[in-house]
C-alpha cells in the first residue's frame, strides 16, 4: 500500500497518530539519556532539569567515564570475556546438537531436556556451587572462570536452537556422504556446518549481547577491579560519581555502543534468533 | 522423524562426550550441590557444615524472606498480564504495512539489547527526586504532591521498579507474538470477514485462539524471568529502603556475598529453584508436544 493511500482513511491515520505518541513515549528514557550526556550537570541544574534548553553540548562526561570512570579498561574486558565464550559455546553446542539431531541412541531425549530445562533455571541456584569450583580450581577472579561458566551455561539454549534447526536440514544430503565414504565428523564439518550457518549468525548475535550484558556473574566471580566488565564496571562508577548524573549515564551510554551496533546492522539475526528460540520449542 | 535419524554405537557419543562433561560440571552438578549447601552453615572461606534443615527453618521465620516472596509475585502478576497485553497489542498493530514500519518496531526492540545495568541506571535518573524527567513534569503540570522520591517509598518502590522491568520486556513479547502472527492463515481472516465478523471478534475468535500455543510460551517464559530477576533490583535500590524492594534473587546474593551466609543463601536458592521448576516442567511439556508433531 503507497503511503498516500494509507492515510485516506482517517481511521488509518489517527491510529498511526498514536501509535507515533507510543512510540516517542516508550524512547523517552532513552532520549533524556542522550541529552544529559551531553550537558554538564551544573547545566541542568541551574536550569531548571532535563526540560531546560541547554546552554551548551559538551562532551567531558564521557571522557570523564571513559578516563576516570574506568570504561577504558571495562569495556575492553567486556570483549576479553564475551568473544571466546561465543566461539566456544557455538563450536561445543554445534557438537552437541549434531549428535542429537542426527543420531538414535538411548538417552537421546533425555539429554536434550537436560539442555533445554538447564536454560530456564534460576542462576541463583548454580551461584554458590560455581563459585566454589572456580575457588578449587583456581579460577576465581580471573577470566577464565567468567568463560567457564558462560560457555557451559549458554550450552543449553545453544544446543537446542541448534539441534532444532539442524533436524530440519534433509537427511538424504548426508546419507549420501556416508555412502561415499565421508566420516562423521567431514559431515559434521563440510556438510552440516555450512547448511546450519543461518541459525548460528542469528545465534551469535543473540548470544553476544546476552553474554556481553551478563552483569550477575561477573560480579559473583571477579573481585578484581581491573578484571570487571563493563557492566560491573558501571555499578562501580555509579558508587563513585553518586550524584553526577551526566558522567553516569555517559558511562551507560559508552557501555551501550557494541551492543547497539550488533542491533542495528544485525537486527533480523537477532530477531530470527530469539523467535527460532522460543517458536520452535 | 525416526526415520530421519541414523543408529550408530559411538559417533553420538563422541560428538557429545566433551560438552556434555562441560555441562554437567557447570551446570547439572552445581544445581544438585545447591540442596547440599543449603543444609550446611557456611561462610564462604572454611569447610562447609552440615546442619540439616535448620537454615530452612530459620528462612520460614525471615520476615524478608516473606517481603521477597511477595515482591516476586507481584512482579510475576505484572509480567504476565502487562507486557503480555501491550506486547500482543503492539503485535497486531505492527503486523501489516504501515509507513515507517522498520521504525517503529525498532523502537520497540531497542531496549533488550540494552544491559538491565544500563536501564536501571537510565531509569534511576528519570525517577531521581529532585532533578529527574518524572518528578519535573509533574511539577510543570503542578502536580507536585505526586513528585515523590520513586526509589525511596515503600510502597511505591518496587512497581517503579517493576515498570522498568515492563519497558524492556513488551518489544520481547512483541517479537514473538510478530513470529505467531506470521504463522496465521490469511484465508481464515477473510472467510471470518466475509462471514461478517467485526475486527475485534476476528481477533478474540479466531486470532487469539490461534496464537495460544505462543501465549502459553511467552506467559512461562515471563514466569520463569520474573523469578530470576535481579539486576534492576541490584542496580537501582539493592532491595531497600528496608528491603522493601527485596526479591527472592536478590535477597540471596545479599545473604550469601554481603553477609557470608552462604548454606543460608543457598537455601533461598533452592526454595526460588523449586518454584521455578515448576513452570520449567510446563514448558518442557510444551516442547516434547512439538516433538511428536513432527
Amino acid at each position: 500500500m503507497t503511503t498516500r493511500k494509507f492515510f485516506s482513511s482517517p481511521w488509518r491515520t489517527l491510529g498511526f497518530v498514536a501509535l507515533l505518541l507510543v512510540t516517542f513515549i516508550w524512547l523517552v528514557p532513552l532520549l533524556t539519556a542522550l541529552v544529559t550526556a551531553f550537558r554538564s550537570n551544573d547545566d541542568i541544574m541551574l536550569q531548571g532539569g532535563p526540560f531546560s534548553l541547554p546552554r551548551e553540548i559538551v562532551l567531558t562526561n564521557f571522557q570523564t567515564a571513559w578516563e576516570r570512570g574506568g570504561l577504558s579498561r571495562y569495556l575492553p574486558n567486556s570483549f576479553i570475556i564475551t568473544l571466546p565464550s561465543l566461539l566456544l559455546t557455538l563450536f561445543l553446542s554445534s557438537l552437541s546438537a549434531y549428535a542429537l539431531a542426527r543420531f538414535r541412541f538411548r538417552g537421546n531425549r533425555l539429554i536434550f531436556f537436560l539442555y533445554v530445562g538447564g536454560t530456564l533455571l534460576p542462576f541463583q541456584v548454580l551461584m554458590l556451587p560455581v563459585f566454589r569450583l572456580t575457588d578449587a580450581l583456581g579460577l576465581y577472579d580471573t577470566f577464565a572462570g567468567l568463560i567457564a561458566i558462560h560457555t557451559a551455561f549458554q550450552l543449553g539454549f545453544c544446543t537446542f536452537l541448534l539441534r532444532n534447526y539442524m533436524r530440519t536440514v534433509p537427511g538424504e544430503i548426508m546419507e549420501a556422504a556416508r555412502i561415499d565414504g565421508c566420516g562423521e565428523f567431514r559431515i559434521w564439518w563440510q556438510i552440516m556446518m555450512p547448511l546450519t550457518m543461518p541459525a548460528i549468525a542469528a545465534l551469535a548475535t543473540l548470544e553476544f549481547t546476552w553474554i556481553f550484558n551478563d552483569y550477575l556473574w561477573a560480579i559473583v566471580l571477579l573481585r578484581n577491579d581491573a578484571l570487571k566488565p563493563v557492566t560491573a564496571g558501571l555499578a562501580t562508577l555509579q558508587g563513585q560519581y553518586i550524584m553526577d548524573w551526566t558522567v553516569i549515564v555517559a558511562g551507560a551510554l559508552l557501555a551501550t555502543v557494541p551492543t547497539i551496533f550488533v542491533f542495528l546492522f544485525l537486527q533480523r539475526y537477532f530477531i530470527e534468533g530469539l523467535t527460532l528460540g522460543a517458536t520452535k520449542g | 522423524m525416526e526415520r530421519r535419524q541414523v543408529l550408530s554405537k559411538s559417533a553420538p557419543y563422541l560428538f557429545l562426550i566433551v560438552p556434555l562433561i562441560i555441562y554437567l560440571i557447570w551446570v547439572v552438578g552445581p544445581m544438585f550441590y545447591s540442596f547440599y549447601l543449603s543444609m550446611t552453615k557456611w561462610d564462604g572461606l572454611s569447610a562447609p557444615v552440615f546442619i540439616g534443615l535448620r537454615n530452612y527453618q530459620k528462612l520460614f521465620k525471615d520476615p524478608v524472606f516473606f517481603v521477597s516472596l511477595k515482591n516476586n509475585l507481584k512482579w510475576v502478576v505484572s509480567f504476565i498480564t502487562i507486557p503480555v497485553a501491550a506486547g500482543l497489542g503492539l503485535a497486531m498493530a505492527l503486523n501489516r504495512t504501515i509507513p515507517g514500519e522498520k521504525f517503529f518496531k525498532a523502537s520497540f526492540y531497542a531496549p533488550m539489547v540494552l544491559s538491565f545495568v544500563v536501564i536501571g541506571l537510565i531509569w534511576s535518573w528519570m525517577y531521581n527526586p529532585a532533578h529527574g524527567l518524572l518528578n519535573q513534569l509533574l511539577r510543570m503540570l503542578r502536580l507536585d504532591s505526586l513528585a515523590i522520591g520513586w526509589l525511596s517509598e515503600k510502597n511505591v518502590v518496587m512497581w517503579a521498579i517493576i515498570v522498568v522491568a515492563t519497558w524492556r520486556q513488551v518489544g520481547y513479547v512483541m517479537v514473538l507474538y510478530l513470529a505467531g502472527l506470521q504463522g496465521v492463515d490469511p484465508g481464515l481472516l477473510d472467510a471470518s470477514k466475509v462471514d461478517g465478523c467485526s475486527g475485534w471478534q476476528t481477533f478474540r475468535h479466531v486470532i487469539f485462539p490461534l496464537l495460544a500455543p505462543v501465549t502459553v510460551i511467552v506467559v512461562v517464559i515471563s514466569i520463569i524471568d520474573s523469578l530470576r530477576a535481579f539486576d534492576l533490583v541490584s542496580v537501582m535500590t539493592r532491595g531497600g529502603p528496608y528491603n522493601s524492594s527485596s526479591v527472592l534473587a536478590n535477597f540471596m546474593y545479599i545473604e550469601a556475598f554481603n553477609n557470608y551466609k552462604m548454606g543460608y543463601g543457598a537455601a533461598i536458592s533452592v526454595i526460588q529453584f523449586l518454584i521455578s521448576v515448576v513452570f520449567i516442567f510446563i514448558y518442557l511439556w510444551r516442547v516434547l508436544q512439538t516433538e511428536m508433531e513432527y
